[in-house]
């Protein structure tokens, strides 16, 4: 599904990944955890081609990336803070993104889901960030595509609509589908992923299943294994 | 693109600024037509509006409208679509709208008043064809500066500098060099030094066609000659054009190879 | 008084010469059939009427006082050879003539009329085409020279010849003439007392009158148009010019008026409408403008070199891209109550004239002045701001040259 070989980021002087390989195959959930400033966003945004690669090569569904984009096609992104051009209504920003990707979509399943029905008709700028970040994942969700990228998805969300969105991930999964998240909530990333990708000062430190992290690191709690990671490498 | 260009045109339309330009024009044009009733005095003052305001607001509205757009951007980029087109629509977007205020706002008045028995119809349209050239320009301008500058203060600082240097100091250097060089015959050098700026090209333009062309006296042979004939206007054009074209062209090269 | 009395006299004179002489008729069948001819057989105060025809007839000598009358604009076809009408007694009538190709010589002056050392002559309804010098007056007082219609074909200067020309001729009347395509349309030398009226001149190659040494001569209410320059009025004194119309002089040195060394001139009611220098002076003194209309010139009034006590009043300045132009930063000519329609001041005790002072002279004129090829930066901002601080705090121009007494509204 996504294949990264030798992937180098620099802005400036601030090398942020180096030699970085990265093998993503199959369907499952996929955690990129990592301290911050150790490189998520950057590789998310590499594989986006929103940031181009100092050198390396990205390839998603066995074709390389570089100067093409009509593979975003294949891909749905959540990003992580999400703005919006604040002059725009919700529903003129979900017709938007629908004329732009000409594909399928079920965004009033999620409206309905996510209760979005009374925010349709006001602005985005009026929108607090919590409703914000539920447009942000109807936007994502209501393609069917076979990559789904979500940053630090559960900002802003109460507990009633993280259930819905975890049950949302699931589904997708369920589907075959590949699912990459970053994200700061341990607990999520346990009971989600079926695979960490560990990533630490632009390379990837560590790359298993929680059960392998545990061992790995000796311990029995999911959080404490991904902070001795962290020790770990100050040790080293 | 013309999808982008949509969006960003609707989204513009609907912003207060456009509005605000619209009937700025609108009212400029009415006052001018009351206070002298006469076209051709109104197109010469006009011209003086054009030449400082068009570029102005060009680069001050480009530089606002890239820099409050960054959001749109990125989600655009997350998009199945081509960098280029995400950032040429939204350039054509904001010089389209622009310049359709402009002509809108300075045509209606203009029409009421009966431009189109009037002789200074030509004169009219070629202050409209420079005002929208130096929209263009002006707008890819302020669209490099705030792509190359991803401080807000700063990208708007140049951009003002921009401005008041094409449109100000370049004219004082220019006339320095002429009367510190006066016992040289400076014809070619005024030719090219008016070539090289889109607002004195524009200016030099529409003077010629108002026919302010015989004050330049037997030292300005050489205008006449060039700015008078049909070549000099084509070269003019395609001087105009280019001046858009390059900063286009950046602005598509710069943007393939940002990071965002 | 003694002017009337004496036109007087000559039409009473030429009324009773024409009562008595006899009448010769010259045509291709009539019994004289040359002009040459008829003159030759012609007695004191005879008139020759002239019918319709060809003649091809050049150096015709009027020896005698008489009266060559065309019936229906009988054609003089001088055939390129040289002089067609010469005139060298007093007393003689031309009248309704339609003289064509004179000779051109560049070491003689032909025309297609001459008046040598005569007097009391009249020429009038004469059409002359195809010509070198039109009318030549030289030495020739007290005569008239009367709706004439002048079409020259003039390309260049050196071979191309006056419409009307006076030499010498004091007392002469040129009326209702129309002189278009010569050198100049009108031109005097040492030529005094002369009244321009009415005359229209047009699309000539240099000037559309021409004074040179001549005072005490009146021009009224005649248009000059389109010429490489409209009037021209050089070392004379005691000129007036009065309600003429300068319009389109327009081109790299064109001027609607150049006054050069002219002293005591009245300069009265005429309107410069869209000349490249309405008015150029130089040297020229004791001189007043009023009531004049400068519209749309590149330059209303161009000022070069020394000129004192000159005075400009209630004259109405619209719409020029230069008012008034110095060279020098003395200033000795006074400027009061005209109407500038550049003017920005306000009026707050409503008399009609504004309570700030105007300065019509623009830095970037002076800069022009100096360096010509900075009129290319005309309307730039750049030039409005530095006109602008010259008018707060002059330093390069006459800072006591400014109206201060500027009306608000147009002087009628």
């Amino acid at each position: 599904m996504i294949q990264i070989e030798n992937l180098h980021k620099r802005f400036g002087k601030n090398k942020v990944l180096t030699n970085l390989d990265l093998d993503i195959h199959g369907s499952g959930i996929f955690a990129v955890l990592g301290p911050n400033g150790s490189g998520k966003t950057t590789l998310i945004k590499c594989i986006l081609g929103m940031v181009i690669p100092s050198s390396g090569d990205i390839e998603v569904q066995g074709k390389t990336i570089k100067k093409h984009w009509k593979y975003r096609q294949e891909i749905n992104y959540l990003p992580q803070i999400a703005n919006f051009p604040g002059n725009l209504r919700v529903k003129e920003l979900i017709r938007m993104i629908k004329d732009l990707r000409q594909k399928q979509s079920k965004e009033e399943e999620l409206i309905k889901l996510f209760g979005l029905e009374p925010f349709l008709d006001k602005k985005l700028s009026t929108l607090s960030g919590g409703t914000k970040q539920k447009v942000n994942i109807v936007l994502t969700f209501m393609f069917d595509s076979p990559l789904l990228i979500l940053d630090e998805p559960t900002t802003g969300l109460d507990p009633g609509s993280l259930i819905k969105l975890k049950e949302l991930i699931l589904q997708e999964k369920n589907k075959g589908k590949t699912i990459l998240i970053t994200t700061h909530i341990m607990q999520f990333v346990e009971e989600m992923s079926d695979e960490i990708v560990y990533l630490l000062e632009g390379n990837i430190f560590f790359k298993g299943n929680v059960k392998q992290l545990m061992t790995r690191t000796n311990q029995t709690d999911f959080e404490h294994a991904i902070a001795a990671i962290s020790t770990q490498t100050t040790d080293a | 693109m013309l999808k982008i260009l949509k969006y960003s045109f609707y989204d513009l339309m609907r912003s207060r600024w456009s509005y605000v330009y619209f009937l700025f024009y609108l009212a400029l044009g009415f006052v001018l037509l009351f206070l002298n009733n006469d076209l051709s005095k109104a197109v010469i003052t006009l011209m003086n509006v054009i030449i400082v305001l068009v570029p102005l607001i060009g680069t001050i509205f480009g530089v606002m409208y890239f820099y409050n757009s960054k959001e749109f951007t990125e989600l655009l980029l997350a998009q199945p679509l081509k960098r280029s087109s995400i950032f040429l629509g939204q350039y054509l977007g904001v010089a389209g709208s622009l310049t359709l205020s402009l002509i809108l706002g300075l045509g209606i008045p203009f029409i009421l008043y009966g431009l189109f028995r009037s002789d200074a119809i030509w004169d009219f349209s070629l202050l409209l064809v420079t005002g929208a050239f130096l929209t263009f320009i002006f707008v890819a301008l302020s669209f490099n500066i705030a792509l190359s500058n991803e401080n807000k203060i700063k990208g708007f600082g140049y951009a003002v500098l921009l401005w008041l240097f094409l449109a100000v100091i370049y004219d004082g250097l220019f006339l320095m060099s002429l009367i510190l060089f006066e016992e040289y015959p400076l014809d070619s050098f005024s030719l090219a030094a008016i070539l090289l700026n889109p607002i004195d090209l524009s200016r030099t333009l529409i003077l010629l066609k108002l026919d302010i062309s015989a004050l330049l006296g037997y030292t300005g042979a050489i205008f006449k000659q060039f700015f008078g004939t049909n070549k000099g206007l084509v070269v003019s054009i395609l001087m105009l054009i280019l001046w858009t074209i390059l900063p286009i062209w950046r602005l598509v090269y710069k943007s393939k190879r940002k990071d965002f | 008084m003694y002017r009337t009395q004496l036109q007087l006299l000559v039409i009473v004179f030429f009324i009773g010469t024409s009562l008595w002489g006899k009448t010769i008729e010259v045509c291709a069948t009539c019994e004289v059939k040359s002009i040459k001819e008829g003159i030759a057989i012609a007695a004191d105060f005879d008139t020759l009427l002239i019918k319709k025809g060809n003649y091809k007839e050049f150096n015709i000598v009027i020896d005698k006082p008489l009266t060559l009358k065309g019936e229906n604009y009988p054609v003089v076809d001088g055939e390129d050879r040289g002089e067609i009408i010469r005139i060298i007694a007093d007393n003689v009538t031309v009248d309704g003539l339609h003289i064509i190709n004179v000779g051109t010589s560049y070491t003689t002056d032909y025309a297609a009329i001459r008046v040598v050392k005569s007097d009391n002559f009249l020429i009038q309804n004469v059409v002359l085409e195809k010509l070198f010098f039109g009318i030549y007056l030289e030495r020739s007082n007290h005569g008239r020279v009367y709706n004439n219609k002048i079409i020259g074909d003039a390309v260049d200067e050196y071979n191309s010849g006056n419409g009307i020309q006076l030499w010498y001729s004091h007392h002469v009347q040129v009326d209702r003439n129309i002189v278009q395509g010569t050198r100049d349309g009108i031109y005097l030398e040492f030529s005094d007392n002369i009244t321009i009226n009415n005359n229209t001149s047009i699309n000539n190659l240099r000037y559309g009158l021409h004074f040179m040494f001549s005072n005490d001569d009146v021009y009224t209410d005649n248009t000059f148009e389109n010429n490489g320059a409209g009037v021209a009025v050089m070392f004379s004194k005691r000129i007036k010019m009065i309600g003429n119309l300068f319009k389109k002089n327009w081109g790299t040195a064109s001027f609607g008026m150049l006054l050069k060394e002219i002293n005591d001139a009245e300069i009265i009611g005429n309107t410069f409408e869209e000349n490249t220098i309405g008015i150029n002076i130089e040297g020229s003194n004791r001189i007043e403008y009023k009531n004049n209309d400068f519209i749309s010139n590149g330059w209303a009034v161009k000022v070069l070199g020394a000129c004192y006590a000159n005075s400009f009043i209630n004259n109405n300045f619209l719409y020029n891209s230069f008012d008034i132009s110095y060279n020098s930063k003395l200033n000795d000519n006074v400027f009061e109550k005209n109407y500038w329609s550049n003017y920005t001041g306000y009026d707050l005790d409503k008399d009609g004239i504004g309570d700030v002072p105007y300065r019509p002279v623009k830095l970037f004129s002076y800069v022009v002045n100096r360096t010509p090829e900075t009129i290319i930066l005309l309307r730039s901002i750049f030039m409005d701001i530095i006109d602008f601080s010259e008018k707060v705090s002059p330093v390069f121009t006459p800072d006591n040259l400014l109206d201060n007494m500027p009306l608000m509204k147009r002087s009628e």
